[in-house]
């Protein structure tokens, strides 16, 4: 097996040393590591000269550690999806942003439906007519009492456009193909024009405190999905952090950790609430609607906004968390945890409610890890892997969190995932906040190494947050990459409705609550 | 079903008080930004530098902000050096009228109540059909939590629906990006007239922090015509609340 260079999460490494392969050398390399368990947590493309260079970053989850290699393409390359699933969404992405063509994807189609970055297009399109979201083709079954049921963009409830098509024969899918878009925004290019090399005074008279970034991009970064707030901006921040070879200090790194956490419990919360709604169990919906801002209100507590933006910012937390602040939020978070477990019991006791979860919306083992999902929805079909245990970042390097996995895939499995996942989070955030460090919550970050490149993975709520970013010779940023955790598991929600009922849509769909901004980006 | 009752006496009453008394807020909670023009130094730029989407504006004797387009970060706050700029803990900041979000603060013309044939058709009922329009879901989950027993929507007459067949107007967040204009047209078309349009969060309102992005858009109003302005990044739940109380005539 070739050998590659290893990095940890959040670390920076100078861009010659990531080793350029041949295609099929670079190809093999790739697939050796996926079909030895590693995971692909981001593929993507970076301009170069005239050329698109691919990077791939690999995860080993076993040994914590990060391997990249990079390629040079033309127009077409073999495709990796044929032989890694788990890549497919990323050759779509690739295909769409850069017109090259992986020969061979199975189902190559655009994801977002925006025009090609260097005005070459993977299908052909007249680059005169516009591209309009979600028009392409779709997967069709044909039968004399096969049928198609499209919903979307605009949906019932308050919730992000999408759109889905489902192929039923009667009430039962076959299958439900996903076309998003809607919510493209062009965050990751706004990234890249933003970062100039001038540094901004952080405050008057201030002159040896500088930040490298503009004011801009931190919100920017806050905003790839607003429910995400902290594990988004954390990436970032670790980001510019691993650049500038600067480490936040200890306090700064417990209480991005404890809003990490709070997150989690406002998300959790509110969609096991959300899935009690959708089996028509009002009590715990209706509870569990009120607890979950009980908790957006706790992260309010530490930083005046209920999603916790201006909290995070490269070098460290804009907020201090003072004694009296902390003893309030270990308060409210007993009382709340309390109610919270008294209104989540109803569901395991209930057996309406049981009896529509198990069973419902399964992904096997196998197809989750071939798929490459992450998060609750890996979790809940028995693959163990935690950003926050397996390749621990900040907060977590010294307080790690064990990683809970179910076996049965089904939305009976993810709601238990998440409810031990609160309960964990409770006894992290109480532990952390009894023990926080002494000292300062932020420090200066020094300006980005130039030709480097860094990687950081966080474990958000829905799953591994994965941002890569480039620099050019001045340490200004050349390439910068998101992959939200729905990049990943989209396809694993259009696996669970396989042969279900479609009624069954609304429940499965809750199940995953995957994010069309964090995807559309 | 003995645990369900049991359940339902531990959980309590949890519906706030407001309207009739005074919202409980975050310590912390960012509001209504002030800005004292007699307090700023000549020639000093700090705040306008600072400010991520280009909300402030100073001239001769003059200073502005754009509530808009403002993110509360309060960013200009801390690094004015002489305080010309205060947030306050004012949540009330829904207008009629994007004019009326460039302010100095002080002199702030809240939205005023619908009246005549349009009070008499919405005031004691407003179906809202809710649109994502790129929207972060920042400003969805806060407007989503009017519906629950904390904020109890219902009890005003106001509902989310889910066809714009069934609404009297359109709740819009998030900045209109390109791919989602055909779709907002369109929803809008759905909609019986008369209709009413309210822009919640900044995104909605100016395009907030995407704006100048090609891919993202500027607003809702560069879509279809807006009846009412929410600022707030997002907005907290109790200002969308008091926007729309006061556009039924429920707030004076």
């Amino acid at each position: 097996m070739t050998t590659l260079p290893q990095i940890h999460n959040g670390q920076a490494i100078p861009w010659k040393n990531v080793p350029e392969l041949a295609v099929s050398e670079w190809r093999a390399a790739v697939l050796e590591r996926v079909h030895k368990g590693r995971r692909i947590s981001a593929l993507f493309g970076v301009p170069d000269d005239k050329q698109v260079v691919l990077v791939a970053v690999l995860t080993n989850d076993q040994q914590a550690t990060l391997e990249l290699c990079r390629t040079s393409v033309g127009d077409t390359y073999p495709s990796l999806t044929t032989d890694a699933p788990q890549a497919h969404w990323f050759e779509r992405e690739i295909a769409e942003q850069w017109g090259i063509v992986p020969e061979g994807h199975p189902w190559l189609k655009p994801i977002r439906f925006h025009p090609s970055y260097t005005g070459r297009d993977a299908w052909g399109r007249d680059r005169s007519q516009p591209i309009e979201p979600c028009v392409t083709d779709y997967f069709r079954v044909e039968g004399e009492e096969v049928h198609e049921v499209a919903v979307g963009p605009v949906h019932a409830g308050i919730i992000e456009p999408g759109h889905f098509r489902f192929q039923c024969h009667g009430e039962n899918v076959f299958h439900l193909e996903i076309e998003l878009g809607y919510q493209h925004r062009g965050i990751e290019r706004a990234l890249v024009r933003s970062v100039p090399v001038r540094a901004y005074p952080q405050s008057e008279g201030d002159n040896a405190s500088r930040r490298h970034y503009e004011p801009r991009t931190p919100h920017l970064a806050e905003t790839l999905a607003g429910d995400t707030t902290i594990g988004h901006v954390t990436a970032y921040a670790s980001i510019l952090e691993s650049l500038g070879g600067t480490m936040p200090p200890p306090r700064a790194r417990s209480i991005r950790a404890i809003a990490l956490e709070l997150e989690r419990l406002a998300n959790h919360t509110g969609d096991l609430g959300a899935l009690a709604n959708d089996v028509g169990f009002l009590p715990t919906a209706s509870y569990c609607g009120r607890l979950r801002g009980d908790f957006l209100n706790m992260t309010a507590l530490l930083c005046g906004n209920r999603f916790g933006r201006n909290l995070v910012r490269p070098g460290g937390v804009r907020f201090d968390l003072p004694q009296e602040t902390a003893n309030e939020l270990l308060d409210r978070l007993r009382r709340t945890f309390d109610d919270t477990r008294n209104a989540v019991n109803l569901l395991w006791e209930t057996p309406s409610v049981m009896s529509r979860f198990d069973g419902t919306g399964s992904v096997c083992r196998q197809d989750a890890s071939r798929l490459g999902l992450v998060g609750p929805a890996a979790r809940a079909s028995g693959v163990n892997l935690d950003v926050r245990s397996d390749l621990p970042w900040g907060g977590y390097q010294l307080h790690p969190l064990p990683s809970v996995t179910w076996h049965t895939g089904d939305v009976a499995a993810r709601a238990y995932v998440r409810w031990f996942e609160i309960e964990k989070s409770v006894e992290f955030i109480t532990d952390e906040v009894k023990a926080l460090p002494s000292g300062p919550v932020a420090q200066d970050v020094a300006p980005p190494a130039g030709e480097h490149l860094a990687v950081a993975l966080v474990e958000g709520w829905r799953g591994e947050i994965c941002h890569v970013a480039l620099t050019d010779e001045r340490g200004r940023l050349k390439h910068y990459k998101i992959v939200d955790p729905s990049f990943h598991n989209w396809f694993g929600l259009a696996m669970a409705l396989r042969d279900q009922p479609i009624s069954d849509f609304p429940l499965c769909n809750k199940s995953f609550n995957l994010s069309y901004c964090g995807h559309d980006l | 079903m003995l645990r369900i009752l049991q359940a339902r006496w531990k959980q309590g009453y949890r519906t706030v008080g407001f309207p009739d008394k005074p919202p409980t807020l975050p310590a912390m909670y960012r509001g209504r930004p002030h800005c004292d023009a007699g307090k700023c130094q000549a020639g000093c730029t700090a705040c306008i530098d600072a400010c991520p989407t280009g909300a402030l504006r100073k001239e001769a004797n003059a200073m502005s902000i754009d509530l808009g387009r403002c993110l509360f970060c309060t960013d200009c706050e801390d690094i004015c050096p002489t305080k010309a700029i205060e947030f306050t803990r004012e949540y009330s900041m829904a207008t009629r009228t994007r004019e009326a979000l460039v302010t100095d603060g002080r002199a702030f013309e809240l939205a005023k109540a619908l009246d005549g044939e349009a009070r008499r058709l919405f005031g004691r009922s407003l179906k809202l059909r809710e649109v994502s329009a790129g929207g972060c879901n920042a400003c969805e989950a806060d407007t989503n939590v009017l519906a629950t027993v904390v904020f109890d929507l219902g009890r005003f007459g106001i509902q989310f629906v889910a066809s714009p067949r069934h609404a009297d107007g359109l709740l819009i967040t998030g900045p209109v990006p390109k791919n989602m204009e055909l779709a907002l047209k369109k929803t809008y078309e759905a909609t019986a007239d008369p209709k009413l349009v309210i822009a919640v969060g900044a995104c909605a309102i100016s395009g907030g922090i995407f704006a100048g992005n090609p891919e993202a858009g500027k607003g809702a109003d560069a879509v279809v015509p807006v009846d009412l302005y929410i600022p707030g990044c997002p907005p907290h739940p109790i200002t969308i609340l008091d926007g729309l109380l006061r556009l039924l005539g429920r707030i004076e």
